[in-house]
């Protein structure tokens, strides 16, 4: 009957050996994530208190809080929305709305993509070439910003246009045959409906903005500063920055370890539950759909 | 039915219905100029990305080409010493090129089957439920900051390869691969993850038919389907590991040699260029060395990202009647 000549029972067992296999793979997967995260937590639950999320550092920064590095992180985090959602929900119009299959179309697709391939340290580099240096704006927020921006364009980009997909072409022929152009269309019908959607990716967007170091190191981040940032010109410090450089280029590296552990907790959390967030409102947006 | 549901999602129709009516106020010629001006806007940023990957081309060349008129590029690409800051400094990157390799290759070796492993079982294997809780776990670690798994590699797996193998630093080639798998896999299982489920299901239940038990047609029938989907992936995935900075920056141990063993210390590219960017004044040798090692890793990523853009569209699946 069959071409192996092995048994049914033979092959049954086959299967349920390589199915054990692919659960041990997913649970190692599985392990290593909620491993990670349950050291982090049990670690760095004793350095949080009111004081670290509040203070500035003291003493070397052996002691005292993360204060400015959380809001540092923040600066940067809705700077770069303020560069990418724009541009991100634009772009993905393009795509879902006006594109046509062509060549612009290929070499649309072909330069997302690849941007989205681009080493996040060559997004430092460039930030640096392009804005600290060229522009002149030095190492500050609006460098870093600009940076973070176009990194995460991407994530935003592929987030709204798949939300632009899901509209229904019944909508769009709808508004289309009561006289309305496209412009009014777009504005009036798909972006409202799509509206959910395109925020669920800029929470992404958000989140990866929120975590990354290279693109800031040379471009917004510093290691120390004692007032918060008063304009956008302003350096800042960020909380990935200080994870980094607390935990290798400190003078007191064992001494800061209780702050090293809080600061990832406190970066895990905003970044995670930014990215939760986002999950938790998509699942429920595909249960609520109406459509 | 249908009609009710349109009522609820179109927020607000009779705002609608006075919107267009002004719209017609306007005239028809200004309406159009209007939608004319709103195509141009949409195409011009459509268009952004283009422009933005032809700016970081040529800054980056523009900052990184200027060192080949002291060093020659064969110098640069194939002698084995990193001196940058010596009075007669050394531009070679050899040793930082084949760090950047080993802990591809080693990421990968790990990160490729894991991921795979994870997408057929995601597609394929699990319960509904299972997989409800899982896909999220996985998206999860995707979203992990690198500083983070860095911090991890430090605290946690430099001690105890330290331990297991009696080796005097734990900050080698194989922790900062195994961290490089983390962040890999998320990105292969997931682009696998899609691949497999766009095989036409005809083809499956074909398999089924012809009396193949589920594993018989997820290694024969499922995986070579969704080929090149996981070609992508993989590429995707090992692009990802070699770009990334923190994680080599923090536990690859940091030294410019070519490493010899996975115990070995090893400076990749993007290591290099973040740990030397601070000290390097703007428009010194050095500070257009570290550009010229960004120009080379970013030929390299773009490369893999280049074939993966060319297997996604070459060998699209477009149905069951194209196999």
């Amino acid at each position: 009957m069959n071409r192996t000549g092995a048994s049914r029972e033979a092959r049954r067992l086959k299967e349920a050996i390589a199915f054990w296999c692919l659960r041990v793979a997913v649970g190692l997967v599985a392990a290593s994530l909620f491993g990670i995260l349950l050291f982090l937590f049990i670690q760095g639950a004793g350095a949080i208190s009111w004081e670290f999320l509040t203070e500035a550092p003291r003493d070397s920064m052996t002691r005292g809080g993360i204060f400015p590095a959380i809001i540092g992180t923040l600066c940067l985090t809705l700077g770069a929305m303020l560069v990418a959602l724009p541009l991100g929900v634009c772009a993905a119009i393009y795509l879902s709305e006006y594109a046509r299959p062509g060549k612009v179309l290929t070499l649309v697709r072909l330069g997302i993509q690849n941007l989205a391939g681009v080493p996040s340290v060559v997004f430092g580099l460039f930030g640096l070439a392009l804005f600290v240096v060229f522009f002149g704006f030095g190492v500050s927020i609006l460098a870093g910003s600009l940076t973070l921006g176009l990194l995460i364009l991407p994530t935003v980009i592929g987030a709204a246009e798949e939300a632009l997909r899901q509209v229904p072409d019944t909508f769009r022929e709808a508004s289309l045959a009561l006289g309305a152009t496209k412009w009014q269309t777009v504005r009036k019908v798909i972006l409202p409906a799509a509206l959910p959607g395109i925020l669920t990716g800029s929470i992404l967007g958000l989140g990866r903005a929120a975590g990354e170091t290279a693109p800031i190191m040379f471009t917004a981040a510093t290691f120390y500063t004692l007032h918060l940032p008063d304009s956008v010109l302003d350096e800042v410090m960020a909380l990935p920055y200080h994870v980094f450089v607390l935990a290798t280029a400190g003078t007191h590296i064992e001494q800061t370890r209780p702050l090293q552990y809080g600061t990832v907790l406190v970066l895990i959390a905003l970044v995670l539950g930014l990215n939760l967030a986002a999950i938790i409102i998509r699942t429920r947006l595909r249960r609520q759909k109406k459509w | 039915m249908s009609y009710l549901v349109q009522d609820e999602a179109l927020p607000a129709p009779a705002g609608q219905a006075a919107a267009i009516g002004r719209a017609k106020n306007l005239g028809g010629r200004k309406r159009e100029l209007l939608d004319g001006l709103a195509r141009g806007v949409f195409v011009l940023t459509g268009l952004f990305s283009v422009l933005v990957m032809a700016l970081i081309v040529l800054f980056l060349f523009r900052e990184g080409l200027s060192l080949f008129s002291q060093v020659s590029v064969s110098d640069f690409l194939f002698s084995t010493e990193w001196y940058p800051t010596d009075e007669n400094p050394d531009f070679g990157i050899l040793p930082l090129i084949l760090g950047s390799v080993a802990v591809t290759v080693m990421a990968s070796a790990v990160a490729v089957p894991l991921g795979v492993a994870a997408a057929v079982y995601l597609a394929a294997v699990a319960h509904h439920r299972v997989r409800e809780w899982l896909k999220p776990a996985v998206e999860l670690l995707a979203s992990l900051p690198s500083v983070v798994l860095g911090f991890v590699g430090m605290v946690v797996i430099a001690p105890l390869l330290q331990e297991w193998w009696d080796i005097p630093t734990g900050l080698n080639v194989l922790n900062a691969s195994l961290m490089l798998a983390l962040m890999a896999i998320p990105t292969i299982a997931s682009i696998s993850e899609d691949a497999l489920y766009s095989v036409p299901k005809e083809l499956l239940e074909a398999s089924y038919a012809l009396g193949a038990t589920k594993w018989e047609t997820l290694t024969r029938v499922l995986v070579p389907g969704a080929l090149s989907g996981i070609g992508t992936a993989v590429i995707l995935g090992m692009s990802r590991a070699m770009g990334e900075t923190m994680v080599v920056l923090m536990i690859a141990g940091g030294a410019a040699m070519i490493p010899t063993s996975i115990f070995d210390s090893a400076r990749p590219m993007p290591a290099s260029i973040a740990a030397e960017m601070g000290e390097a004044p703007v428009g010194s040798e050095h500070y257009h060395a570290l550009f010229a090692i960004g120009v080379v890793l970013f030929l390299m990523t773009l490369a893999f990202n280049l074939v993966a853009f060319y297997f996604s569209r070459r060998f699209q699946q477009k149905g069951a009647a194209t196999l």
